[in-house]
Parts: C-alpha cells; sequence; structure tokens
C-alpha cells in the first residue's frame, strides 16, 4: 500500500510546513469520509485536492529462463500547500514523486531509483479522470482495458503491461481503509490484484521478456499518520487460486499494534473487510541490515481470521537506503505466503520505521 | 667567464651605483607593472570563469535570450527533446537591498533539478540532520538561501530575515538556509523558480535553460537542432561560449594596461641602454686594454651582455616581489577588475603565479640584454689600437641622421593605422605607437641639430660652445634626449587621450540626462521597477510638466556577441541623443532604432541598415536612423522609442523616469513628493548634476590605475634623463678640466652643462609633445575606437602641456648641472692628467 512512501511524502510535507510558522496556514484538504463511492476508471485518475496520494504496483516476474525477480513502481502525488494563489507555471502545487525498484536474488539487494518533480505540463504530472501518471519518461498509466508502466533507470528498465483479471477491490469499508482508532485517520483505498503481467526487462545490459502477476494500490488521503505510530508493516498477496490479500498493521514505539485491517477475497469471491482483531503479525526470523544496521523480520508469522500463514522473502536484502538522496531508509520486497507448509501466494511486503524513529 | 673577468665587468656595474640602480629600478617597476596586471586580471578572470562555471554547474548547452528573459513554455518543449538528459530553469535576477545599498544575485531555481544540472546551487536548509525538509523548504515562497560570501557580506545568517526590492515594493524574505557549494568567492542567493517569478513581477519568463545532454549526444549537432527551435532573441550556447564572451568583453581594457607595463619595461630597457652605452664609451680604453692583453671580441661581448642580463634579472626578481605586492594592494582597495566594474561580484585571492612570473622574470632579462647589445655590439667593433688614444670615444657619438628611416616610420604607423584590429584587440594601433616613438627619436639628432643651430646665433662664448658641442657629438644629445622624447610623448599622449575622454563624457552625459529629475528603480536593470500606476502618479504630482519613462533590457542578436542593451524612451525623433554622424529618418510606417557605435562596429550597422530586434519573443523590423554616441554600455546599446516598444511588447513597466519640472518648482519639493508615492528606500532620486558627478567619480576611478602607470613611465623617462646626463658628466670630466684650465669657472662650466641639458632636453621636448600628440591621435581614433568602440572629441589641454613641457626641461637642466657638479668636484689638473 506504499505507506512508507506516503510517510517519506508526508514527512517532507509536514515538516515544511512546521519549520516554516510564518507561512500561511495550511489549504483546506478535502477530509475522507465514510460512505464515499468510487466510480471507475474516474477514480483511477488523481485527487488533487487531497494531500497525499499513490499508486504502487508490485509483482513478481519470471523471465524466458525462469529467473524469478520482484519489482516494484510507485508514483506520488502530494500537495503541498505552496504557491497556491501562484499563476506561474512552475508553482510547486503538486509535486509528483516516483520509486522504481527490481529485486534480483542474482545482485543480492535492490537495484532502485527515483525522481521527484514539481508538477508541469508536459514534464510530470498526475491526471485527474483516468490512472495517468509520469515524470518524463517515467509513467504508469490506464489506457482501454490495461496499465502499462515504463520505467528506465540507467541501471535498470522495465515496459511492462498489467491486465486485470477482475473488478478493483475496494478496502475496508467500500475503499474507506480506517489507520487507526479515531475514524479522521483514514485513507479512500482500492487494489487490483491478479494483474497478468508481460514485457520486457533490462538487468545487466540485457533486455529480456518477462511474464508475471501483479498487484496495483491507489489511495489516497489527506490526513497524517496517526499519533504514536511509529512505522508499520503490510502486505500484498497474489493467492494462487486466484484470490488475493492485502493486510497491515501500525505500530508503535515498543513494536506493538496499534490498529490492523485486511482484506481478503476468496477465487470467484467477494472481498471480505478484516477487523483489527482478524489480523496479526508475528515477527520470525530476523536480518540486520550491513549498511543501516536497522533489524528486519524477514520472516513472518501471519494470523488472518484464525488461519495461520507463514510469510518468506525472495531475499534477505531487499532493504531500500536512499539516505544519501531523500533520507529513506526500509525494507520492501517480494515474499511468497506459505500455509501448512505450501506455498499458496506471492506478492510483496513492506516494513517502515525499523531504521529511524518517524520523524511526524 | 673567468671570475678575473666577472670581476672586470659585473662588479663594473657597483662602481656606478646610481646608474645601476635606477636601470635596476626602472626594470623592476616595468616587471612589477606588467606582473600585477596580469595577476589581478589572471585571478579576476579565474575567479570569473569560475563562477560562470558554477553557474552553468553540469550543463553541455545553455539557452539564453534577453535579461528579462523568455517564455518559460520554452522550458518544457527543450526538457522533453529526445536528446535532453536533464535540463533546469533558471531566473536571473539582480536583487536590490534597501538596507544594504546594494544589488545581489539571485538566481531563481527548480530545487528538484538543481542536482542534475548544477548542484553547486543546491539549496540546503539549515539544520542539515533534517534532510528529507531540505525539498519542499526549498520551496516555500519567502525562503532565501544564501551563498557562504552573501551571508558573510551582508552580515545575515539563517534564520534572519533580509529585505530585497520588489517592483517598487519592499518584501521580507526568511534566510532558510545556505548554498554551500556556490563557494567563498561568489556572493549569490538562491529561492524557488515560482516563487521568483511572482515575487518580482515575471510571470511566465525566465532567462535560461541549462541542459545536459544524454549520453553520446554530439554537442554540436544537439546545437544546431535545438538553434532551429527557438524564438527570436533567444540562443543556444555551450557554457565555454558564454564565458569567452563574457572574458571577450575585458580583452581589451586588460591589453590596454598590459600595454602601459610594457611601456614601463621598454623604458627599463632603454635606461640600461643609455647607462651601458655611455659606461662603453668611459670604459673604451680599458677595454682597448684588455683586448690588447688577449682578450677576444667574443668575450668582451659576452660580459658586457652579461652586465645588462645581472641588471635583469635583479630588476626581474624584485619586480616578482613588487608585482605581487601590487597585487595584493589592488585586490584590497580596487577589486579585480582595478576599479573598471567589470567583475563586479567577483572577489579573487591573491596566488603566486609561477608562469606569469617566469615570462616576467624573462621579460626582464631581455630589456636587460637589449639595452645591453648595442653597447656591447660597438665594444666589439672597437679598433684596440685606436681605441687606447684618448678621444677616441668620441667616435661612438658619431650620429648619422636618418630622414629616411624616420620617414619610413612615420610613413608606416600611419599605414598601420588604417588596419582593423585582431580579435577585438587593436595590435596595429599599438605597432603604429610604437612606429611613432622610434620615429621621433630617429628626428632627434636632425632637431638637436637644428636647435644649436639657431641656438648659436648669439656670439656669447657659452652658447657657442655648446652649439659646438652639441655639433660635434649630436649621439650624447640623443641618447639624453631619446629618454625626453619617449617619456615626454607617453605622458603627452595620455594626458591629451584622457582629457579628451573625460570632457567627452562630460558632454555626452549632459546630452543623455536632459530631465531635471530622475527616479531609478533599477540602476543595473536589478529587480525594482515601476508600474504604470506608479508612473502615472509621479506624472500627476504638481510642479511635474513631462515624464520620460526608460525601460531597459538586453536583446539577443545572434550567438556571436554578448547581449546588446535595450533603451526604450521618448527620443523625439533622435533628437534626444547624442548622435554622432548622419541620421537617415525613417520612411513613413517604418520603426526607427538609433545604435550605439559601439553596436555599429560590433554589428557591422550603419544609417539606413535594416534592422531585426527580438521584442517580447517576436522579430520586430527597425530602421536604423543613426548612431549615436555611448560610453556606458561597451557591448552596444540600441535606443528605440518607447511607444514602439510598448507596442511590440505590451510591456508597460518602466526601470527609470526623468521628470521634467514646471518653472519655479523646487526639486526637494518633488523629490519628496515622489518618496511619498513611492516609498523610502525604494527608488533612487537623483538630479542631473549628482549623476553626472558619480558618473565622473567612476570615469576617474577607472582611470585611476592609468594615471599610476602613466606617472611611473614619466618617472622612469626623467630617471633616464638624470642618469644619461649623470654619466655623460663623469665621462666629460676632462672636458670639464681642460675647460677649467682655458680659464672658464666652475660656475661657468656648470652653466655650459646647464645649457647643454635644456637645449636638448628643450629639443627631446618639443618633439615630445608633437610625437605625443600624434600617438593621441592613434590612441583615440583607432585603439580607443578598436577596443572600446567609442569615439571621441580631441581635446587638448594646453596649459597643462605646457607646464609639464617647462618643468621636464627644467628638471632636465637641473639633472645636467648637478651631474655637473658632481664631476667636477675632484682637481682639474688630474682630470686633465688622466688623458695625457
Amino acid at each position: 500500500m506504499g505507506w512508507r512512501r506516503i510517510w517519506r511524502a508526508l514527512a517532507l510535507a509536514v515538516c515544511g510546513v512546521l519549520a516554516m510558522p510564518a507561512v500561511k496556514a495550511e489549504p483546506d484538504y478535502p477530509p475522507v469520509l465514510p460512505g464515499t463511492v468510487l466510480r471507475f476508471p474516474e477514480d483511477g485518475g488523481a485527487h488533487p485536492d487531497f494531500r497525499t496520494e499513490w499508486w504502487y504496483v508490485t509483482g513478481w516476474i519470471t523471465d524466458e529462463r525462469g529467473v524469478e525477480r520482484g519489482f516494484q513502481v510507485t508514483f506520488f502525488r502530494v500537495r503541498t500547500g505552496i504557491g497556491e494563489d501562484n499563476p506561474s507555471r512552475f508553482a510547486p502545487r503538486q509535486l509528483v514523486l516516483a520509486h522504481a525498484a527490481i529485486a534480483d536474488p542474482a545482485a543480492g539487494r535492490l537495484l532502485h531509483a527515483e525522481r521527484s518533480e514539481r508538477a508541469l505540463d508536459p514534464l510530470a504530472g498526475a491526471d485527474p479522470g483516468a490512472t495517468r501518471v509520469w515524470i518524463r519518461d517515467w509513467q504508469l498509466a490506464w489506457t482501454q482495458d490495461h496499465y502499462r508502466s515504463r520505467i528506465d533507470a540507467g541501471s535498470f528498465a522495465f515496459d511492462l503491461r498489467f491486465d486485470p483479471s477482475g473488478l478493483p477491490v475496494l478496502n475496508g469499508d467500500n475503499g474507506f481503509s480506517q489507520k487507526a482508532t479515531d475514524p479522521k485517520h483514514a485513507s479512500h483505498y482500492y487494489s487490483r490484484p491478479q494483474l497478468a503481467v508481460s514485457g520486457a526487462l533490462r538487468v545487466d545490459g540485457a533486455t529480456v521478456p518477462v511474464t508475471g502477476r501483479a498487484w496495483l494500490d491507489h489511495e489516497w488521503s489527506s490526513e497524517l499518520l496517526p499519533e504514536g505510530a511509529r512505522g508499520w508493516d503490510w502486505i500484498g498477496i497474489n493467492l494462487h487460486d486466484g484470490g488475493s490479500l492485502m493486510a497491515f498493521r501500525m505500530r508503535d514505539e515498543r513494536g506493538a499494534a496499534l490498529w490492523s485491517a485486511g482484506t481478503l477475497r476468496a477465487a470467484g469471491g467477494e472481498p471480505r473487510a478484516l477487523r483489527p482483531g482478524q489480523v496479526a503479525f508475528t515477527p520470525q526470523r530476523r536480518w540486520r541490515s550491513p549498511r543501516t544496521g536497522a533489524e528486519y523480520a524477514v520472516e513472518w508469522l501471519i494470523d488472518i481470521d484464525g488461519r495461520r500463514l507463514e510469510l518468506r522473502p525472495l531475499m534477505d536484502d531487499q532493504e531500500l537506503d536512499s539516505r544519501r538522496s531523500t533520507g529513506a531508509v526500509y525494507w520492501e520486497g517480494a515474499v511468497r505466503l506459505f500455509e501448512s507448509g505450501r506455498e499458496i501466494g506471492r506478492g510483496y511486503l513492506e516494513m517502515t520505521g525499523y531504521a529511524e524513529r518517524l520523524r511526524m | 667567464m673567468s671570475r678575473v673577468l666577472g670581476r672586470i665587468f659585473v662588479a663594473s656595474l657597483a662602481r656606478r651605483r646610481l646608474a645601476t640602480a635606477l636601470s635596476l629600478f626602472a626594470i623592476a617597476l616595468g616587471v612589477a607593472l606588467g606582473l600585477a596586471v596580469q595577476i589581478i586580471h589572471g585571478a579576476a578572470l579565474d575567479e570569473f570563469g569560475r563562477g560562470m562555471r558554477l553557474l552553468s554547474g553540469e550543463a553541455d548547452l545553455q539557452v539564453a535570450g534577453s535579461r528579462d528573459g523568455f517564455d518559460d513554455a520554452l522550458y518544457g518543449r527543450l526538457a522533453m527533446r529526445d536528446e535532453v538528459a536533464d535540463a533546469s530553469p533558471v531566473v536571473e535576477l539582480e536583487v536590490r537591498l534597501p538596507a544594504h545599498d546594494r544589488s545581489l544575485s539571485l538566481f531563481g531555481l527548480d530545487a528538484l533539478r538543481v542536482a542534475y544540472v548544477h548542484p553547486a546551487l543546491m539549496p540546503q536548509q539549515v539544520d542539515d540532520a533534517r534532510r528529507d525538509d531540505v525539498a519542499l523548504a526549498a520551496l516555500q515562497p519567502d525562503a532565501l538561501f544564501l551563498s557562504p560570501a552573501a551571508q558573510a557580506e551582508l552580515g545575515v545568517s539563517a534564520g534572519e530575515r533580509l529585505d530585497v526590492l520588489a517592483g517598487a515594493r519592499v518584501v521580507s524574505l526568511r534566510v532558510a538556509g545556505a548554498v554551500p557549494g556556490a563557494g567563498q568567492g561568489r556572493a549569490l542567493a538562491v529561492m524557488d523558480i515560482a516563487a521568483a517569478q511572482q515575487l518580482f513581477g515575471r510571470p511566465g519568463r525566465i532567462t535560461r535553460i541549462d541542459l545536459r545532454l544524454k549520453p553520446g549526444i554530439d554537442v554540436g549537432a544537439a546545437r544546431d537542432a535545438l538553434a532551429a527551435d527557438l524564438p527570436a532573441g533567444v540562443a543556444v550556447l555551450t557554457p565555454h561560449a558564454a564565458e569567452e564572451l563574457a572574458a571577450g568583453l575585458s580583452r581589451a581594457y586588460r591589453v590596454n594596461l598590459t600595454m602601459l607595463a610594457a611601456i614601463a619595461l621598454v623604458t627599463g630597457g632603454f635606461l640600461v641602454f643609455s647607462t651601458q652605452f655611455l659606461a662603453v664609451a668611459r670604459r673604451r680604453q680599458e677595454f682597448a686594454f684588455l683586448r690588447a692583453l688577449g682578450l677576444g671580441r667574443g668575450a668582451l661581448m659576452r660580459g658586457l651582455l652579461i652586465e645588462g642580463a645581472v641588471v635583469g634579472i635583479a630588476g626581474g626578481l624584485l619586480g616578482i616581489a613588487f608585482g605581487h605586492g601590487i597585487a595584493a594592494v589592488a585586490f584590497d582597495v580596487a577589486g579585480g577588475d582595478l576599479g573598471a566594474g567589470y567583475f563586479s561580484g567577483v572577489s579573487p585571492a591573491l596566488r603566486f603565479d609561477l608562469a606569469a612570473s617566469g615570462t616576467y622574470l624573462l621579460l626582464g632579462v631581455l630589456a636587460g640584454l637589449a639595452g645591453a647589445w648595442l653597447p656591447a655590439r660597438e665594444a666589439r667593433h672597437m679598433l684596440p689600437a685606436r681605441a687606447l688614444k684618448s678621444g677616441d670615444e668620441a667616435s661612438m657619438f658619431r650620429f648619422h641622421p636618418r630622414p629616411r628611416r624616420a620617414a619610413a616610420c612615420l610613413a608606416g604607423a600611419a599605414v598601420l593605422c588604417l588596419l582593423p584590429p585582431l580579435a577585438g584587440v587593436p595590435v596595429f594601433g599599438y605597432l603604429a605607437v610604437a612606429l611613432i616613438l622610434v620615429g621621433a627619436v630617429l628626428v632627434l639628432p636632425m632637431l638637436v641639430r637644428g636647435v644649436t643651430r639657431v641656438a648659436s646665433r648669439p656670439r656669447r662664448a657659452l652658447w657657442r660652445l655648446a652649439n659646438a658641442r652639441l655639433a660635434a657629438a649630436p649621439g650624447q644629445g640623443v641618447v639624453a634626449g631619446a629618454g625626453v622624447v619617449a617619456s615626454v610623448a607617453l605622458a603627452v599622449a595620455m594626458a591629451i587621450m584622457v582629457a579628451s575622454f573625460r570632457d567627452s563624457v562630460d558632454r555626452w552625459l549632459t546630452a543623455v540626462l536632459p530631465a531635471d529629475l530622475y527616479v531609478s528603480a533599477s540602476p543595473q536593470g536589478t529587480s525594482g521597477f515601476l508600474d504604470p500606476a506608479a508612473l502615472a502618479r509621479i506624472a500627476a504630482l504638481p510642479g511635474v510638466s513631462r515624464t520620460m519613462p526608460v525601460r531597459f533590457d538586453t536583446l539577443r542578436l545572434d550567438d556571436r556577441h554578448l547581449p546588446v542593451s535595450l533603451i526604450a524612451r521618448p527620443l523625439d525623433g533622435g533628437k534626444l541623443l547624442p548622435l554622432v554622424g548622419l541620421s537617415v529618418p525613417p520612411s513613413a510606417g517604418e520603426k526607427p532604432a538609433w545604435v550605439s557605435e559601439a553596436m555599429a562596429d560590433l554589428f557591422a550597422l550603419g544609417a539606413g541598415d535594416r534592422i531585426v530586434l527580438p521584442l517580447g519573443g517576436n522579430p520586430v523590423a527597425f530602421r536604423v536612423a543613426g548612431v549615436w554616441r555611448d560610453y556606458a554600455r561597451q557591448q552596444g546599446a540600441v535606443a528605440i522609442e518607447l511607444a514602439d516598444y510598448r507596442a511590440a511588447t505590451g510591456d508597460l513597466v518602466a526601470n527609470d523616469v526623468g521628470v521634467f519640472l514646471a518653472a519655479g518648482t523646487s526639486f526637494d519639493t518633488v523629490a519628496a513628493a515622489v518618496r511619498d508615492i513611492l516609498g523610502e528606500n525604494t527608488v533612487r532620486i537623483a538630479s542631473p548634476g549628482e549623476i553626472r558627478a558619480r558618473s565622473l567619480a567612476i570615469f576617474d576611478r577607472t582611470f585611476l590605475v592609468t594615471y599610476a602607470m602613466e606617472a611611473v613611465a614619466v618617472l622612469i623617462g626623467l630617471f633616464g634623463v638624470s642618469t644619461s646626463f649623470a654619466v655623460l658628466a663623469i665621462a666629460r670630466r676632462k672636458e670639464f678640466g681642460m675647460l677649467r684650465h682655458l680659464g672658464m669657472t666652475r660656475r661657468e662650466v656648470g652653466r655650459l652643462i646647464t645649457l647643454e641639458g635644456v637645449l636638448t632636453a628643450a629639443a627631446g621636448t618639443v618633439l615630445g609633445l608633437l610625437a605625443g600628440t600624434a600617438v593621441a591621435f592613434v590612441l583615440i581614433e583607432v585603439v580607443n575606437r578598436q577596443s572600446f568602440h567609442w569615439s571621441m572629441d580631441l581635446h587638448v589641454p594646453f596649459g597643462g602641456l605646457l607646464a609639464f613641457a617647462a618643468i621636464v626641461i627644467a628638471l632636465a637642466g637641473l639633472a645636467a648641472r648637478v651631474s655637473g657638479y658632481q664631476a667636477m668636484r675632484g682637481s682639474a689638473l688630474l682630470a686633465v692628467r688622466e688623458d695625457w
């Protein structure tokens, strides 16, 4: 669900504002209210009035020789509250940020790249109406019946097409996804699980055709992270039987859950919202990053409504260390889900707030 | 060379301490001045270039237009092109700081793009630990980031506020952090590009786009492809070309100063010549004796050359020390451009310049060797048997007048004046000056002979003796007089040139400042301006009969020249401009433009030519109606009617406004009323008198260095005269002894020497005055015209020149007399017995 990136983007926004008490009060961001009906493809586009928004695609891809890799690409939109009255085309009212990464077991660690720009036609932007976000030649867009994303980061590149197999899965209460006990901490949130991937990947200078399964999250909100939260853990898993599982928990200082929730959709069935009591994350094997010294649980025991599931990573080192550019450090990587020792799905795990305290 | 010979030759320098010291000092001065000019400009240019490179960062190409900029829609278009890897838009402004009475370079940047193209300009928030905040902090509309130099110069640190002038409004900005990459040398500020556009009233305009090309893209090909896609008045340059253009602006000025230093060096060499020449004359018998004892011709010549070289080395080393000292003082006092204003905002640091020092040391040695060359050759050619006899040295002073050579030099000078400059440097003009000086020196013996012939008409013995002496050995007079000719000529030339220039500037200022009161929002295209409402309120003030708004901008006409200045104001068909030459009134329907002399020269334009000016992004055709004189903008300027400018651009603001007062209205009343409207500190209000005084003060400061170097040249020339006479007097001790024996008193001999000195100096001075006037003419018509592209009216300061001439002649007489007395200190009997 891309929380760690929203966290970073929000950290940007909030600290920027806090550091500048002289600047006029922040703009009126619309609240996220239950009962809002999401429509498609319109709600696949940007919601520029809200404070933050992201489109987040993760998945597993396999090349002709059977090599399996994870990938993720995320586009963010942030309404900064700056320059709202400035007629300049450069006015930084909206920023667009993008992250892309490849988890390649041969490399033993993530290849990643990022971009950030102010929204400025035709260079960068997030269109309302239908999904289209881009920063120069990086893009994610919906056309007719599929998504397409193109990323060229120099050291790696991909051009992937994502064909959905069903309707969008609305998380929480029909797309109203609560993040804390106080319902004001919520987002509009839907997922597109079971996306069929086809396209090309370039790593180590060689371009190879790939296929696979992916997951898209689209979420927008106006509120900041709940008080007392240090980070979160999240999974988005395409189940081999055609179903899908999303689950997350907000963690406090001591690592205890402040809030958890999820959405389970059985193959061919309707999505079922999971309440806090129905989702539990229990860390198992830990791995310490040699770069940042942060310790992450790379294997988990996950309790979903009484089912005991095990999570194991594609590889241990899927930490994304961008301290030299943006300063964010988190673990985000490809994982396999097991039940009773049998692999039942594959997807992505995201863990934030382990390297350092949240700056909010 | 053996130690014995070393004692004979080099030690002889120590025996004539005064003459040696003066030669050495002259060479040292020449080396010091040349080296100082070199170091100062080298350092300033380095710093300037570093500054420009800092600002262009890693850009492969820069797209730039006028000072006011171009439509920012171009940014998106260029950034999306296939050749372009990264693009960074820039708004460059000179922001006036009302509280500091100065301006500051401000760069409106996209902080999210900066890192890719010019990382050195990356703004950094104070609290470095909160790295995440930087992106948004740098986007805040009131956040300003200062380079370390700016923080130091303004005494403002992060967290404090800085007032800037935006339009006619004072706005307080928060110093949010630093631009650590900008280094210590350059004062600048960075803020968000959108905020800069909004704050300083430049919606939709940027001044520059820096482009980094994708790997493997050919810069030249990309440049051509991009150039085809640009609107009128916008050019694409490589950063190197941009730097070259900017450095080229000051090249002529730098060459001028280097030439002055070269003159000092040549004078030093000449001084070595005159002392060596006379020393050789005096030591003629000694050399003949040595030759008779078996010393070879070559060894003799080498010994004498080594004497010259030793003076050159010593002078050169001393000069290197002096030169660095002068440079250090100059950096402190006048700045890197020696007060000429070419490198403002740049504070270079003094460094030991090995290459330049080595070069100038070599030049010093060459000056010493060149000075010793002729005397050494003379010594080589003497016949020992004859030279052993007394009186043979007179043969050295036999001087053949060479009217043909003199005429050839002067004719050559005239031809050189017709040639164009080389790479913007008036090389042939300088050669012409050198030829005039050589020609004058060649004419000198003829003139000396003429003067003595006229002077000997009276029957008085003293005059006849002086005449006989000068007629018999004109060479002596020439040696002493040549120094006078050269130094007087140079001093006179400079005096005439500077006087003409100052006089012309003075009259030009009167012509370009017709109004009674000037309200200036932005003296040099800074961030201030007057909007139409403010202009209307000023025009409506009681006591104001008429106003004349002025709009300044720059226009980039092509990518081979720097942008020219655009001046749009009511011109009344050119009547309000200091026009030179013919004017051609444009026919009906044509818009007139008046180009400055610099622009006419640089762009090969004349009255009647068609010219296309990019106004508001569109090419607009004008007819050149005339050429006007402009001393302010060396890269060229074009003046057009304000109405034409406004019609073409729709831009109604003004930078300055000239106010004509109704009869009986006082300056102060209207000035106070204007301040009431616009507020304190937002504009400068000045009378034409103040502006004139200020401009002339700047003029004098610019020429300060020139004055100083001119004084040094004269001083060295006078050294030359006095050493020549001193050495001559010593050489003539025998002769004086003889005269004493014949019954002349010491006083009478002294008068004779003085008379000879005065006659020689008079001849030299007259010739110097004539040559100087000719050189001044070359400086004004060729050197200045080609270097700076401005003309001036000849203005000869007769009174000053006559006084100067009288002083030189008197000083020469005094020098001759003093040296004569020294020579006669010994017994007359001994002096004569030396010979027999």
